[in-house]
C-alpha cells in the first residue's frame, strides 16, 4: 500500500502532499521536513531507493525521483514493487507533462486542485488505480469540462494560461 | 479591492504566500487569510464555500491548522452542484480523518452521491469512500460499493474495485460479497479494470481462507492464460512502459498468483511453465522489464519446491548484483536476503558480488549488502569475509563505519573459531575505529581476555604496539590500560610469548609513560583517566622501581576538577604513600570474569536490573542505606540514578574498576561521590575474595562491611578528608571480608604475647545476632613449666556485654594450651570497636603471676 505522495521542491518546500493513513497536520509537516532532511542530502547516482522505518514506521520504503527544482517521493509498504513504483512516478510525471504541457514548478503551485484531480485517478485510497496516462487525461478532462459546464468559476483551469492570463 | 479580504482569489493568496520574504510574513499573510475564512464561514456565505475551503487546504499543506473548515466540506458535499461536491470531497479527504465524528454525518451523503446519476459524482464519492472509509461506513456502504462493481463504465468498476479493498480492509468479514463479484472482474478485458481487479482478488484471498481455496481451485487456470496473453501480447501503446507491455499488469498477475501458489503443489505446478517463461523472456535492459523479473522472483522463491526455477531465480538476482544501476541492485539485495531461508547456499554463491556491494558508493546499497553478508557469515567463511571487511573499514566513509563496526565485532564474537584470533581481529578494529565501538563490546573483549590466561602476554604487547599507532582512539586506549595495569609484568619481561609474534623490548617506565600519556592526553574523558589512574597504582605495585614517578603523576591528579579524579588520586597516593604493606594485596589481578554470568548479564540486562531494584528496600533512593542489599545491589548503586538501560554498562565497570562513570559529571550531587567512592573501596577490598560478583554468596560478609560503611561513608564525601578513608582502609586492610566461611570471616588476632604467655583469639560471628561475637581464647605456655590455678580476667566497657564460660582447664601444661569461650555483644557495633583490658593469674612452682594488658586489635567490625 501506498502510504504517502509527496512534491517538494528543493528548498523542502511541500508543493503536494498526500497521506492515506490519517495523521495530524504537526506529523505531516515533520515527516514532510524529514523525508526533505534526507533526500537533500543524497548525492547524485545513487539508487533511489530509501528505507526510512525512523520516519514512517517498520517495513516503510521511499523512493523518489528528482526533475529539475522538484522531488516527486512515493512512501510504500513492502507489499509494492519498487521498481513499479519508480515507474509510477513516471507516469505521474508523463500526465503531468501532458496536462500542462511541459510541467513547471508553478504550474503544480497554482494549480493545487488540479493536481490532486490528477493524482486521486492514479492513486486511490493507497492503491494504483491506473497506470496509463492516456486513461488519466481522459478521466481529468472529462472533471474539468463537468466543472467549466455547471458553472462559471473554474477551479481546474484547463491550462497553465489560466493564472498566466491574470 | 483588499487582496486579503475573503474576496482573494486562490491564486491571489498562494502569490502574496510566495512572495512572503520570510516565515514571520508568511504566517502573518496565512493568519489574514484564515480569518477572513472563518469571516466568511460565520456569515455563511455560500458564493465563497469553496473557494475558502480550496484555500483551506492549500494551507493545510503548508501545515497551519485548518480545523474550522471541516463543518464547510460537509455542506459543500451536500451541495448539489459538481465543482462544490469536488471540492468539498477533497476537502473531506485531505482535512478530516476516519476517527472523527463528523464522518458520521457524511456516509448518507456518500450514500446518495453514489447512487447519484452523474457517473462523475459517483467516481468523487468512490474516491473520497476509498481514502477515508472508516469500519462503520465499511458495513453501511458496502452494498453499494458491491453493485458499482458491475458498473457499465469501466472507471467506475476499477474505483469501485479498490473501495472494496478498503472495505475488506477495514472489515475483513465482508470479503464473502467480494468473492463473486472478484471473480468475474479477473475476466475483465479492460487493463486498468483487470488490474485493480486481480488486486481486489489479492486482498480477498489474504484475509480469507475459504476464498484463497476458491480463486486457487476456479481461477488458477485462467490466471496463468492471462498472463500468458500478455507476455505474448504485441506491443501496445497505450500501456506500454518503456517497451514493455503493460508492467504493472504483469506485477500484479505475478503477486496473486503467489499468493495462489504459496502451499498448494498443484497451483504451483500448473504456473511453473508461465513464470519460467517470464523469468527467461522479459527483457532486462529496462527498468520496467527489471521490475516484472523482480516480481516474478519474488513469486518463484514464495511457491512450492522446484529446484530448477529457484535456480533460474537466483541467477537473476546474481545478474542483477552486476547491473550498474544501483535501484536495480539494491532490490536484488533486498530479495537475496528474503531468500536466504529458502536457499542459503544459492546465496552464499553470490557471497563475492555482495562482498563488493558493501564498498558500493551508494549508503542505501551499502547498507543492505553490508545487513546482508551479516547473516551469510558462518563458521567456515567467517576468517575471509571479517577479513575484507575490516580491511574495508580502513577506507569506508565516516557515516558508515558505525554500523560496520557493530556487524563486524558481532560476527567476530560470534563465530571466531579461536580466542586469539578473536582478539587480533578486536585489536584490529579497535586500532581502526574504537571510537564506534560499543561500551558492551569492549567490556566482552576484556572478559574474553581475562579467560584467556596464555593470551594476556601476548595481548598486552600487541596492545602496547597498537596504542603507539593509534592513541586517538579512545576505546582502544582503555583497553590497552586496562591490560597494562593488570599484566604490566608480563609486557616487560616477555612472559608467555608466542611463536608469531615479534619480541619488543618494553622497559618499565614505557609502561609508565603510556599511562602518563593517556591522562594527560586531551582526548581523553573521565572514564580513561579514571581508568589510567587504576592502571598507575596496579603499575605502582608491579614496578616498585617506579613507585616514586607514579606517585607524582598520580597527584597532579589531587587538584583535578572531577571529583571522581580528585579523589581517586588522593586515595591511591594515601595507598601508595602509606600503606604499602597492604599495597599488593590492593592491586591483586582481577579476578577472572565468568564468562557465562557477563553474557546472560548483557543478554538481559534490561530484565536483570529491573529485578535488582525490585528488591531494594522501598526504593530508599540513597545507596548508603541501600546497603543491606545483596551485594548486587551494592554494585548497582550507581545504576540506579541513571537511566536503566545504561545500567548493565555500568555494572560492568563497577565490577571491573570501580569507575562509577555516569555521576561525577552528571550529578554534583554530595552524596553520589561518596556512594562511588565507597564502591570502590568495596571493590578493591573484595579482591582477595574469589568472586566478588557471584550472587548470593556473599551476603554474609556484606552484612559486616555495611556496618562499617554506613556512618563512615557520609564523611567520605569530603574528599578532602583523605585520612578518615584510610581509616576505613586501616580496619579493612589487614582483615578482608571473606564469604560465609565462619572461621574465615575474621581472622584471629594475637591478643597477648610476653615472655611466657601468649593469648589468641578467635572470632566466630552468629548469623542470627550481628552484635554478638564469639570469641575462642587460646592460652600457650611458651615456658616448660606448668602453669597452675590459671585464671583469665576480662573487662569491657559499658557498651559491651561480656559473658566468661569457664576455661577447659586451671592448669595449663608446659608448653600446651587451653581453651576458654567468651561471648562478647557490641551494642555500638559499627560505630565503637571492641576493646577490652584484660588480666592472667597463675602460679608457676607455687609462685603468683599476675600479667595485664589491653587489647585493641580486634578486627573491625565486630
Amino acid at each position: 500500500m501506498i502510504k504517502a505522495v509527496m512534491m517538494l521542491n528543493t528548498q523542502g518546500k511541500p508543493r503536494l502532499a498526500k497521506f492515506y493513513d490519517y495523521l495530524p497536520v504537526e506529523k505531516q509537516q515533520e515527516l514532510i521536513r524529514g523525508v526533505f532532511s534526507v533526500l537533500c542530502s543524497r548525492p547524485e547516482n545513487v539508487s533511489n531507493f530509501l528505507e526510512i522505518d525512523s520516519l514512517f514506521g517498520p517495513d516503510s520504503r521511499l523512493v523518489y525521483k528528482h526533475y529539475a527544482t522538484l522531488y516527486f517521493v512515493l512512501v510504500f509498504d513492502g507489499s509494492e514493487n519498487e521498481l513499479a513504483m519508480l515507474d509510477l512516478i513516471q507516469v505521474l510525471v508523463e500526465t503531468l507533462d501532458k496536462c500542462f504541457s511541459n510541467v513547471c514548478e508553478l504550474d503544480i503551485v497554482f494549480n493545487y486542485s488540479k493536481m490532486h484531480a490528477v493524482l486521486d485517478e492514479i492513486v486511490f485510497g493507497g492503491q494504483v488505480l491506473e497506470t496509463s496516462s492516456a486513461e488519466v487525461m481522459k478521466a481529468v478532462e472529462e472533471i474539468s469540462k463537468l466543472e467549466a459546464a455547471s458553472n462559471s468559476i473554474s477551479l481546474v483551469p484547463k491550462s497553465v494560461s489560466g493564472w498566466r492570463g491574470r | 479591492m483588499n487582496p486579503f479580504s475573503s474576496g482573494t482569489r486562490l491564486s491571489d493568496m498562494i502569490r502574496a504566500i510566495r512572495a512572503s520574504k520570510t516565515a514571520a510574513e508568511e504566517r502573518a499573510v496565512v493568519r489574514k487569510e484564515c480569518a477572513a475564512i472563518r469571516a466568511s464561514i460565520n456569515e455563511n456565505d455560500q458564493d465563497y464555500r469553496h473557494r475558502d475551503l480550496a484555500k483551506l487546504m492549500f494551507i493545510h499543506m503548508l501545515g497551519y491548522p485548518t480545523h474550522f473548515g471541516q463543518m464547510e466540506c460537509l455542506k459543500l458535499i451536500a451541495s448539489p452542484g459538481f465543482p462544490e461536491k469536488r471540492i468539498g470531497y477533497l476537502g473531506l479527504m485531505l482535512l478530516l480523518d476516519e476517527r472523527q465524528e463528523v464522518l458520521m454525518l457524511v456516509t448518507n451523503s456518500l450514500k446518495q452521491d453514489l447512487n447519484h446519476t452523474n457517473q462523475y459524482i459517483v467516481g468523487l464519492a468512490l474516491c473520497a469512500l476509498g481514502n477515508i472509509c472508516s469500519a462503520e461506513m465499511a458495513r453501511d456502504l458496502a452494498p453499494e460499493v458491491e453493485r458499482l462493481l458491475q458498473f457499465r463504465d469501466p472507471n467506475i468498476r476499477k474505483k469501485a474495485a479498490l473501495c472494496a479493498i478498503r472495505i475488506i480492509r477495514k472489515v475483513p468479514d465482508l470479503s464473502e460479497n467480494f468473492i463473486n463479484p472478484g471473480a468475474a472482474l479477473l475476466k475483465e478485458k479492460h487493463h486498468g479494470v483487470l488490474i485493480t481487479g486481480v488486486h481486489l482478488c489479492t486482498e480477498i484471498c489474504k484475509v480469507s481462507s475459504e476464498a484463497l481455496e476458491y480463486f486457487r481451485k476456479k481461477c488458477t487456470e485462467g490466471l496463468v492464460k492471462t498472463l500468458r496473453d500478455i507476455a505474448n501480447s504485441p506491443y501496445s501503446p497505450e500501456y506500454d512502459v518503456a517497451g514493455i507491455t503493460d508492467p504493472f499488469l504483469h506485477i500484479r498477475l505475478l503477486k496473486l498468483l503467489r499468493v495462489l501458489g504459496q502451499g498448494d503443489a498443484d497451483a504451483s505446478d500448473c504456473m511453473n511453465d508461465i513464470l519460467a517463461q517470464v523469468a527467461s523472456k522479459t527483457e532486462s535492459n529496462k527498468n520496467a522489464g527489471n521490475a516484472i523479473l523482480y516480481e516474478c522472483v519474488q513469486t518463484i522463491m514464495s511457491i512450492e519446491e522446484n529446484g530448477g526455477l529457484r535456480v533460474l531465480a537466483i541467477n537473476i538476482l546474481g545478474k542483477f548484483l552486476s547491473n550498474r544501476d544501483n535501484n536495480i541492485r539494491y532490490v536484488a539485495l533486498n530479495m537475496l536476503m528474503r531468500s536466504l531461508t529458502v536457499d542459503s547456499q544459492a546465496v552464499q554463491r553470490h557471497r563475492a558480488t555482495i562482498l563488493e556491494c558493501v564498498k558500493d558508493s551508494d549508503a542505501s546499497i551499502q547498507k543492505r549488502a553490508l545487513e546482508l553478508i551479516y547473516l551469510l557469515v558462518n563458521e567456515n567463511n567467517v576468517k575471509p569475509l571479517a577479513k575484507e571487511l575490516i580491511e574495508y573499514l580502513e577506507v569506508s566513509e565516516q557515516d558508515f563505519k558505525g554500523d560496520l563496526t557493530a556487524k563486524i565485532c558481532s560476527i567476530v564474537e560470534k563465530f571466531a573459531p579461536e580466542k586469539i584470533w578473536y582478539i587480533d581481529q578486536m585489536l584490529k578494529v579497535l586500532s581502526e575505529a574504537g571510537t564506534y565501538v560499543k561500551e558492551d563490546v569492549w567490556h566482552a573483549l576484556i572478559v574474553v581476555i581475562t579467560n584467556a590466561p596464555d593470551l594476556h602476554g601476548y595481548t598486552v604487547r600487541a596492545l602496547y604496539r597498537a596504542l603507539h599507532t593509534s592513541f586517538e582512539q579512545e576505546t582502544l586506549v582503555r583497553v590497552a590500560i586496562w591490560c597494562i595495569g593488570e599484566y604490566a609484568d608480563l609486557l616487560v619481561n616477555n612472559a608467555g610469548m608466542l611463536d608469531l609474534e615479534d619480541p619488543i623490548t618494553v622497559t618499565e617506565s614505557d609502561a609508565v609513560d603510556v599511562v602518563e600519556n593517556a591522562i594527560k592526553h586531551h582526548l581523553s574523558d573521565v572514564t580513561t583517566k579514571a581508568m589510567a589512574l587504576i592502571a598507575l597504582l596496579k603499575i605502582s605495585s608491579r614496578f616498585p622501581s617506579c613507585s616514586e614517578r607514579v606517585k607524582s603523576i598520580i597527584g597532579q591528579n589531587k587538584g583535578s576538577f572531577v571529583l571522581e579524579l580528585q579523589q581517586r588520586s588522593l586515595e591511591f597516593s594515601s595507598v601508595i604513600q602509606k600503606h604499602q604493606n597492604i599495597r599488593s594485596s590492593l592491586v591483586e589481578r582481577m579476578p577472572v570474569l565468568d564468562e557465562a554470568t557477563f553474557s546472560g548479564r548483557r543478554a538481559g540486562s534490561l530484565p536483570a536490573s529491573v529485578s535488582t531494584s525490585g528488591k531494594s528496600p522501598l526504593g530508599i533512593p540513597n545507596g548508603v542505606a541501600k546497603a543491606a542489599a545483596p551485594l548486587v545491589d551494592l554494585l548497582d548503586l550507581g545504576s540506579d540514578d541513571t537511566p536503566v538501560p545504561t545500567s548493565s554498562s555500568n555494572n560492568f565497570l563497577q565490577d571491573l574498576l570501580g569507575v562509577d562513570l555516569s555521576q561525577p559529571s552528571a550529578q554534583p550531587g554530595a552524596m553520589q561521590p561518596s556512594q562511588a567512592g565507597a564502591d570502590i573501596l568495596m571493590d578493591l577490598l573484595s579482591i582477595g575474595t574469589p568472586a566478588p560478583v557471584q550472587n548470593g554468596s556473599a551476603n554474609g560478609d556484606l552484612l559486616s562491611i555495611q556496618d562499617n560503611n554506613a556512618p563512615i561513608a557520609p564523611s567520605l564525601t569530603s574528599p578532602t578528608a583523605p585520612s578518615s578513608m584510610m581509616d576505613l582502609l586501616d580496619g579493612f586492610g589487614p582483615t578482608p571480608p571473606k564469604s560465609e566461611d565462619k572461621s574465615a570471616a575474621y581472622p584471629s588476632i594475637v591478643a597477648f604475647e610476653s615472655s611466657s604467655l601468649k593469648i589468641e583469639f578467635n572470632f566466630t560471628k552468629q548469623s542470627e545476632n550481628p552484635q554478638t561475637t564469639d570469641i575462642v581464647a587460646n592460652f600457650i605456655n611458651l615456658t616448660p613449666n606448668v602453669y597452675t590455678e590459671f585464671l583469665f580476667q576480662a573487662a569491657v566497657p559499658k557498651f559491651l556485654q561480656l559473658h566468661l564460660d569457664p576455661a577447659s582447664s586451671n592448669s595449663l601444661p608446659a608448653n600446651g594450651n587451653i581453651k576458654q569461650t567468651m561471648r562478647v555483644t557490641n551494642s555500638q557495633k559499627g560505630k565503637k570497636p571492641i576493646v577490652m583490658r584484660m588480666r592472667v593469674g597463675y602460679k608457676i612452682n607455687g609462685k603468683d603471676v599476675l600479667e595485664e594488658g589491653q587489647i585493641n586489635n580486634f578486627p573491625r567490625g565486630l
